[in-house]
């Protein structure tokens, strides 16, 4: 039996849409390049909120496509933020963007071996395990201090500029013009992930483990393939704040970050490869803020903020959204004109 | 007749209770084989043995004469042995688009293609629409597989399975809870199956063994009772006895 063509055409054109780029993406990256030029004097905060986004981003890659939990991502940050620093404490790798690559192959590797602890279990046990390792790997920086500086954290980095012409300075232009490069250039590389067979597998292994087995998918190894990928993703966006900030400390593995992460993917929601980015915006924009206004008291409003989101749910606030957009589409002159003539008819 | 799919001496023990009790079942090329057997027989029980959902006790299943028995679920499947499901597993966020799509480019050996766009390989997407056509899925190819109706549920369970190129399908009650409005066209689909793939049909429902199978074997306390044509089975009285009672009386 051969399909009707009009009918293959509908399938794949369904799927091409699927993963074609909406006009709202292309504002938002829009707006983060024009970022560079118009914010000129916010380009500290939006440095955090790059290589924040990007973390964010790959945690998503797990949470959000394969449903592993993790309460220690902070482990593959740190590794590769340390690796970065020593990179270029001891002049090994002088090329930023080059170290960066290193660093994330570091995380990867940390990411692959890790990879079989969390394989099996339920999400608690993948909690705990995830938890676990971070925290020995902290112990293990803060035991090193020869190579590590300990608590002291790694003294006397200096990054030499990027593809030997882009100085970092204090105020961060170059540093968020290239942390800015690189999550662009990582997102477009995870966005075509997640529209592939491949992806469509991780999605398929997420919601249901026993028939994604027995449609000839190895869930394992689909499952380490992604934890891995994600691992470098989170590498580098340590190796980031350690290029940006020529620093590194034991803070880098510190548990409140991985928690940070996870708060900040389930503000911006997972899944759609966004949310860790916009989840990003929102908390340091917050903490910005709030900061401002009651120094101790900030982590206040971002919890009242997170059980509010949990409790609620976001698909009831996008809900409680709607009378807003009906009356921008009101606003909506063309809208506007269709309902006056409309009714014209009526009468 | 060369057998496909065949066990030998298959025993499973769970703590101390027998569920599959010295098993040897022969699955001929392009049979159309059904088991039967009341409730706690251990049919589900020989399909998770089948598939490697469980590793047997002892004896060992061959595959084309391979033994397979050592085979993770995945890589069975790859080879040809594969399942539906007596309660639907199925992806339940993904379309019925997307989920033949998945299981198309997986038996094609693309599903590790981490680059290309799903649905840019116009050969697979013509394989993929000739099987969403096939099982009547066409009005719904774009709606999450959650919100379908039970009856398309039902019918996505055996496409996808079908998308896999079994050489062998095990389908375990593809009817079940079917409403009676609807089952015609579940018993349509698996009537009208590739005459290439062997199939083990495990099922209750008594008219759609009989109109279906050209072989019945009969499961009771996790051993083989018996074997043979559906008149045989029909006129067996210990099948009688212990299972099919009065439903058989008039057949």
């Amino acid at each position: 039996m051969i399909p009707s063509p009009a009918a293959v055409h509908t399938a794949t054109e369904w799927l091409a849409t699927r993963a074609r780029w909406h006009p709202l993406e292309m504002a938002f990256w829009l707006a983060a390049f024009a970022a560079i030029y118009l914010l000129p004097d916010r380009h500290l905060i939006l440095t955090e909120i790059a290589w924040l986004g990007l973390f964010a981003l790959s945690l998503d890659l797990i949470l959000g496509y394969a449903g592993i939990i993790s309460l220690g991502h902070a482990a593959f940050f740190g590794v590769g933020a340390y690796t970065a620093a020593l990179l270029a404490k001891h002049e090994i790798i002088n090329e930023p963007a080059v170290a960066l690559l290193v660093s994330g192959f570091a995380a990867m590797a940390l990411g692959f071996v890790t990879s079989f602890l969390v394989l099996r279990g339920s999400d608690l046990t993948r909690l705990m395990v995830t938890l676990g390792v971070a925290l020995v790997l902290r112990e293990l920086a803060n035991r090193y201090g020869w190579l590590t500086g300990g608590a002291d954290g790694l003294q006397g980095v200096s990054i030499k500029p990027v593809l030997g012409m882009f100085r970092f300075d204090m105020f961060g232009h170059t540093g968020y013009a290239y942390c800015l490069a690189v999550l662009f250039i990582l997102f477009v590389i995870a966005r075509r992930v997640v529209n592939s067979p491949f992806g469509l597998s991780l999605l398929s292994v997420k919601s249901n483990p026993l028939r994604a087995s027995a449609i000839g998918i190895s869930v394992d190894a689909r499952l380490i393939a992604i934890y891995t990928v994600a691992a470098g993703y989170a590498g580098i966006a340590g190796a980031l704040l350690a290029q940006t900030t020529a620093f590194a400390s034991l803070e880098v593995f510190s548990f409140d970050r991985s928690a940070d992460l996870l708060l900040i993917l389930i503000i911006g929601g997972a899944g759609y490869l966004y949310g860790g980015l916009i989840g990003a915006i929102i908390f340091k924009f917050m903490q910005d803020y709030l900061s401002a206004l009651t120094p101790q008291y900030w982590p206040f409003w971002i919890g009242l903020v997170l059980v509010v989101i949990v409790l609620v749910g976001r698909d009831r606030m996008m809900s409680w959204a709607a009378p807003i957009r009906l009356i921008a589409e009101r606003l909506n002159w063309r809208a506007l004109a269709r309902q006056i003539i409309a009714s014209t008819k009526k009468v | 007749m060369p057998a496909v799919l065949e066990t030998i001496s298959l025993v499973k023990q769970y703590n101390g209770i027998t569920a599959a009790d010295d098993v040897s079942l022969k699955i001929e090329k392009g049979a159309r084989h059904a088991l039967i057997g009341p409730n706690g027989a251990g049919k589900t029980t020989l399909i998770n043995l089948l598939t490697g959902v469980s590793r047997p006790t002892s004896g060992s299943i061959l595959l084309d004469g391979e033994d397979i028995s050592k085979l993770s679920t995945h890589k069975r499947a790859k080879r040809g042995v594969v399942r539906t499901f007596q309660i639907n597993q199925l992806f339940n966020d993904l379309t019925p688009l997307e989920t033949i799509g998945l299981a198309v480019s997986e038996r094609r050996g693309q599903g590790l293609d981490w680059w290309r766009i799903v649905g840019s390989r116009r050969d697979l997407m013509s394989e993929v629409v000739e099987i969403l056509e096939r099982f009547h899925l066409t009005d719904v190819i774009d709606r999450r597989t959650a919100v379908l109706p039970y009856g398309k549920q039902r019918l996505l369970e055996i496409a996808v399975a079908i998308a896999c190129r079994p050489r062998v399908l095990l389908l375990d009650e593809p009817a079940a809870g079917v409403p009676e409005d609807e089952r015609h066209e579940i018993l349509a689909v698996v009537g009208a199956l590739p005459n290439d793939v062997s199939v083990l049909l495990i099922e209750h429902d008594m008219d759609l063994v009989f109109s279906f199978a050209d072989r019945i074997s009969v499961l009771v306390n996790g051993a083989l009772l018996t074997e043979g044509t559906p008149e045989e089975v029909a006129g067996d009285a210990r099948v009688k006895a212990v299972y099919l009672g009065e439903e058989l009386a008039d057949v």
